[in-house]
């Protein structure tokens, strides 16, 4: 099975991302008006450009940037197009409007996620570029009194004939011209880019745009927007899963100086304030007896437990190779393994937060760190009775998310709109959550269990079996398309590339009532580590170089080998007293390896020292942030596998804070070196995919030392 | 009572155990300082008291009485400059919400110790979480800066 064949997500958002592309650029094209803003004019030159009379050139982007560097590499594209300089560029989030700004990745709706923001607009703000480039070319010919094909455009100029003009001179003539029929743009000959595939330089300022407000704290945040009069509110949640309010006394609560206003809202009891210190008082002084007749009650061990009862039997078929799961019996030796992954907070630095300022039966504006703006706008029309017309939300920079952001039940939005109308409007209110309410209140990567068995028969891997029993992600969302298998349960695990004859992959969907959402990488969290360490396990136990056998195993997928062969290559021999592992995974239609060099010291600890990572994500548009986007991956998927998880008992997270949910800190941080193959493909995410091979490389060099296979995570500080 | 911040004073006259973080963002409106974990566990608050990296989530702002308080907004120490200034040049930030924590500890890191060798600068900044990891950036910025620092 070809990689590009497979049925995920990735391959999925790649079909919907190019068939709904043209329709994309149509929309692209619209002409805007010009406005103006103080002294500057801006003037639209389609949905996704404005020009402006100090001759800056702005950027719409349909997709957050909250660290995965967007504002950077959307911006580049335009860029390169239009022909800037990089001095012009600006970007500004879009409106909330599925019409305009829609990603075709997600089925026409508004969203950032699924590593879809470059490849799901190269082609969409490539036009865009070459269009408002081309209706620059023409308003410049007729100031100039010249044919448009005598105009040179360079660096935000436009020239001929003696004569010059900036783009900012330019776009109120450029705005009246006619679009360019989409057929007709030609693109820019690769050859001659001048920003895409570039190294940063600190010496022309060819960098990240959003580096220097966020250097010198000028960067807003949605929890940095505080207008005058603006309340806090803190909301008390149930410590149990699925747990409701029974009875509130908040007569403490209410004597605490600076409460406002005690209010029942769906999921609890909210605390609203004139400033946060006297909202978390007021919290800390509530009290509530919980309703938990509906509530989880059992301990994640129980669940567990539960979760391998349900293994026994056969789940729903996610690949059968051969003779299935039939192969599995026969000539040779079978070993299995259980292999448990935890409940994963997101944790972005920036909690939650929200702003919220509503004119009853008028208008709602509300500023958040909205990865999913339209959904959360529809959140707030159906609390509040308006239309999508009456609800602005302003995007604002966010400080992480890795997906927490992205709720298909707008619950941030949906608990601040509550709040607001219990309120009748009287002022702005902040919504907060606290890090305790961010480490215990779900929307967790699913816990699971993945039952690995293989079939090992005269030095080779005969027969390969993958079970999974975990919580859906996507049952109950927009996402998930009727009668179809969760994909982000089985994305990395039924996709598995290596040329096995026998392979059955399957997966139960359980339920209770514990809250999940994706996370960085989503199924391939856990997929990629069970597969690749499960590998090297077998590989060992069939007498195998891992390594070699991965290479004889992939000859029929040439983008995967080559990722191993490069991180492979470039770290060179293993250092004395280090032991290795190494990893290789395909994610969000982009291809890594990565290579680990451990030291495991004589008490057990171990420190990861040094990680080579090799990524194929086809075109670069910024050589730097596809590496910084590796780095930041690797730290976060080691974070996870070294010391993190969520545990329950009795139905209620035990962890509450940095302290018991550790966090990687640069102690841990191994030296990371990157190494992009390079490539014609059109280019693909690369937010997730550093994170799935971080983990089994860890694992794997782990097992090359000590035989142990490493099935229970986290990890812990001992080999 | 007053509250020197960024050279300037201020006159506190909130509770006595209201975190500095607070009146710094809600009262005076300087956001540049974060809120990450409330407990001292991650150090996205830290400011500088009398040179010293501190936790503004946990610190009440009534006992820095007299005390100088150095936010991200009033860095304009060579060493404070210098890391600004070799952050911006390794594009050290993604989301950039923890950053300016990393650089008010990288500040009192350098100021003590202008040559860092590599554990010192990890001991120096291991305080200070990360979750988007951009560790091996930070690692390389606070050797620039020294660098920059001359």
């Amino acid at each position: 099975m070809a990689d590009t064949a497979t049925f995920s997500p990735s391959r999925r958002f790649v079909i919907a991302a190019f068939g709904i592309g043209a329709a994309g650029f149509a929309v692209g094209c619209t002409v805007g008006g010009s406005e103006a803003a103080g002294p500057v004019t801006l003037t639209s030159l389609g949905d996704y450009v404005r020009v402006g009379s100090d001759n800056t050139i702005t950027v719409y982007l349909r997709h957050i940037e909250f660290g995965q560097g967007v504002s950077t590499g959307l911006t580049t594209i335009v860029a390169e197009e239009i022909q800037a300089d990089w001095s012009q560029m600006r970007f500004e989030h879009s409106p909330a409007d599925n019409a305009k700004y829609g990603n075709p990745a997600f089925g026409g709706m508004m969203g950032t996620g699924g590593s879809t923001a470059i490849f799901s607009s190269w082609q969409q703000l490539r036009a865009a570029g070459a269009s408002a480039r081309e209706m620059l070319r023409q308003a410049a010919a007729k100031k100039f009194g010249v044919d448009a094909s005598e105009v040179l455009l360079v660096k935000g100029k436009a020239e001929a004939g003696g004569k010059s003009a900036t783009y900012g001179e330019l776009a109120a003539e450029a705005a009246k011209i006619t679009p360019p029929d989409p057929a007709s743009l030609k693109f820019k000959d690769p050859e001659t880019y001048e920003f895409i595939g570039k190294e940063r330089d600190p010496a022309t300022g060819f960098g990240r745009l959003d580096t220097p407000d966020k250097v010198h704290a000028k960067a807003q945040y949605a929890l940095d927007y505080h207008p005058d009069g603006t309340l806090t509110a803190l909301i008390a949640r149930s410590p149990k899963f699925g747990g409701k309010v029974g009875s509130v006394d908040d007569a403490a609560a209410k004597a605490v100086k600076g409460v406002t206003n005690v209010v029942q809202i769906s999921n609890g009891v909210a605390v609203v304030a004139t400033d946060f210190w006297a909202a978390k008082k007021g919290r800390d002084a509530l009290k509530i007896t919980w309703d938990d007749s509906g509530a989880e009650t059992r301990s994640s061990d129980a669940m567990i437990a539960d979760y391998k009862k349900v293994l026994a039997k056969p789940g729903q078929e996610a690949r059968k190779e051969g003779a299935g799961v039939a192969g599995l019996k026969g000539a040779g030796e079978v070993i299995t393994a259980d292999f448990e992954f935890p409940y994963l907070v997101h944790a972005p630095m920036e909690p939650l937060n929200c702003v919220i300022e509503y004119k009853p039966g008028e208008s709602a504006t509300i500023h958040s760190g909205s990865q999913m703006p339209t959904g959360d706008q529809a959140a707030a029309c159906a609390v509040l009775g308006l239309t999508p017309a009456q609800v602005t939300i302003v995007t604002m920079l966010a400080g992480g998310s890795f997906g927490r952001r992205a709720t298909p039940d707008a619950d941030l939005v949906s608990e601040a709109a509550q709040i607001a109308k219990a309120l009748n409007g009287k002022a702005p209110v902040k919504l907060m959550w606290t890090r305790e309410d961010d480490i215990r209140s779900g929307k967790y990567r699913p816990m699971n269990v993945h039952r690995m068995t293989a079939r090992i028969n005269k030095g080779a891997i005969e027969a390969w079996g993958d079970r999974t029993a975990i919580q859906s992600i996507m049952e109950g969302t927009p996402f998930l398309p009727p009668g179809t298998t969760d994909f982000s349960s089985i994305e990395g695990s039924n996709d598995i590339a290596y040329d096995i004859p026998n392979i059955s992959v399957d997966v139960h969907l359980v339920k209770n009532p514990v809250s999940v959402l994706w996370w960085r990488s989503v199924g391939h969290t856990h997929t990629a580590y069970a597969k690749e360490h499960f590998f090297d396990v077998a590989a060992r136990k069939a007498g195998k170089d891992p390594v070699e056998l991965r290479r004889t195993l992939l000859a029929k997928h040439p983008r995967q080998l080559a990722v191993l062969n490069l991180a492979v290559e470039k770290a060179g021999p293993v250092p004395a007293g280090k032991t290795r592992g190494v990893a290789v995974h395909h994610s969000f239609s982009s291809y890594v390896a990565e290579v680990a060099d451990v030291t495991i010291n004589a008490d057990g600890s171990f420190h990861v020292d040094r990680v080579v990572c090799a990524v194929d994500c086809g075109i670069v548009i910024n050589p730097d942030i596809v590496r910084s986007q590796m780095e930041g991956g690797i730290g976060y998927g080691l974070s996870a596998i070294l010391g993190e998880q969520v545990t329950l008992k009795d139905g209620a997270p035990v962890q509450t804070n940095f302290y018991d949910y550790p966090p990687l800190r640069m102690s841990q941080m191994p030296k990371v070196e990157v190494f992009i193959v390079p490539s014609t493909e059109p280019p693909t995410g690369v937010g997730e995919p550093g994170v799935p091979p971080i983990g089994p490389a860890v694992a794997n060099a782990l097992l090359a030392a000590t035989g142990k296979t490493y099935a229970k995570l986290p990890l812990g500080a001992k080999a | 009572m007053k509250l020197t911040i960024n050279g300037k004073d201020q006159e506190y006259t909130g509770e006595d155990d209201r975190p500095l973080l607070w009146y710094l963002r809600e009262d005076l409106k300087m956001t540049g300082t974060k809120f990450g974990c409330g407990v001292a566990a991650c150090g996205a608050c830290t400011v500088l008291v009398d040179g010293q990296p501190t936790r503004a989530c946990v610190t009440p702002a009534a006992s820095l009485e007299g005390k100088k308080i150095t936010t991200i907004e009033g860095l304009d120490t060579p060493a404070g400059q210098a890391v600004q200034k070799a952050w911006a040049e390794l594009d050290v930030v993604q989301c950039g919400w923890c950053q300016s924590g990393q650089m008010l500890a990288a500040t009192a890191l350098l100021t003590a110790t202008p040559k860092p060798n590599e554990q010192q600068i990890t001991d120096g900044m291991t305080g200070n979480v990360c979750r988007c990891a951009t560790y091996h950036r930070i690692r390389g910025a606070v050797a620039r800066a020294s660098e920059i620092m001359g």
